[in-house]
């Protein structure tokens, strides 16, 4: 693409931290189990926030808008694709 | 003594909490989200429950950067007195004013029921109209009201004496069986459970009224700074 319009997009990942229960991730644990999925030793759930950006837009500015709006940094943790 | 209730998108205990605080005496204002101003000369503000801009994101993620919270935080940080309910207390984590946050709940159901809370401290405006240890009973009604928080932060707020109500039955796994904590300065309360709907007989309970008259107290006889 080559036209005046070019955007890009973000990709962030939201997912609770490491040492933080996760109780959804839990009950789908469970829930494959019952349906027969065996050796799930553990599921986490997050969210994927995926951003249409202008042109330019760097993957510090993403890291801002995730500190201060889209993870909850006391239990959250999250990781940016620029795609 | 002036209260201030904020009205968000999806609030929905704002005028209960109203009606709770003139019932005590307190003369209400209601402030719109997207106010950047509190009223002259108001000395606690609501923050009501519900489910403010739809929950979206996390519970109290959008309101607790909307126009108004800037005002709440300036209010807090100058000593002024806030109380946060349910939504109002997932805001105080969002905004940081409090520490922590609230997770969805361990048993992932909504739970809505009374439950009995014990007051754990009386040296604090809202909790001085009771009795230490005292066992009262009041409404829950949340889906995320986990209480979380790393383990050095906990054992911060019990060596400051933050917690100010414990659960008797832990309805949602919070850590530690908290339901309620306050700031440093004892002037921020977040809690889960709501007095404001345990502030009147004729809704089948009282045990959230003590809360009221005692902040009106406090603050009938004192101004917060300027």
């Amino acid at each position: 693409m080559d036209d005046g319009d070019a955007r890009m997009k973000a990709r962030v990942t939201v997912m609770l931290k490491d040492g933080v229960l996760d109780p959804q991730g839990e009950a789908i644990r469970h829930a494959l189990g019952t349906l027969g999925f065996q050796g799930v030793a553990g599921v986490r759930q997050g969210k994927v926030i995926e951003l249409d950006l202008d042109e330019g837009a760097s993957e510090d500015k993403v890291a801002e808008m995730c500190e201060r709006l889209l993870a909850n940094t006391v239990i959250e943790s999250y990781r940016v694709e620029m795609v | 003594m002036k209260a201030a209730v904020v009205v968000f998108p999806g609030s929905n205990c704002d005028r209960d909490l109203a009606t709770a605080f003139r019932a005590a005496g307190a003369e209400v204002a209601m402030v719109w989200h997207k106010d950047r101003t509190l009223p002259e000369g108001v000395d606690v503000v609501g923050l009501p429950g519900g489910f403010s801009f739809g929950d979206y994101l996390r519970c109290g993620a959008i309101a607790a950067r909307s126009p108004v919270c800037a005002a709440v935080s300036d209010h807090a940080a100058r000593g002024g007195y806030v109380l946060g309910v349910c939504n109002g207390f997932q805001i105080l984590t969002e905004t940081g004013i409090l520490p922590g946050a609230l997770m969805r709940n361990a048993g992932l159901k909504y739970v809505c029921r009374t439950v009995t809370l014990q007051v754990e401290r009386t040296d604090s405006a809202f909790t001085r109209g009771y009795a230490a240890g005292q066992e009262v009973r009041v409404p829950i009604a949340h889906h995320d009201g986990n209480y979380a928080a790393s383990p050095a932060e906990l054992d911060m707020l019990e060596a400051e004496g933050r917690v100010a109500f414990r659960y008797a039955d832990n309805p949602n796994g919070s850590a530690r069986q908290i339901a309620g904590i306050l700031s440093a300065n004892r002037r921020v309360l977040g809690m889960m459970p709501h007095p404001e709907r345990a502030a009147d007989a004729a809704l089948g309970g009282t045990d959230g009224a003590p809360l009221f008259a005692g902040l009106v107290a406090t603050l009938a006889g004192q101004g917060v700074p300027a």
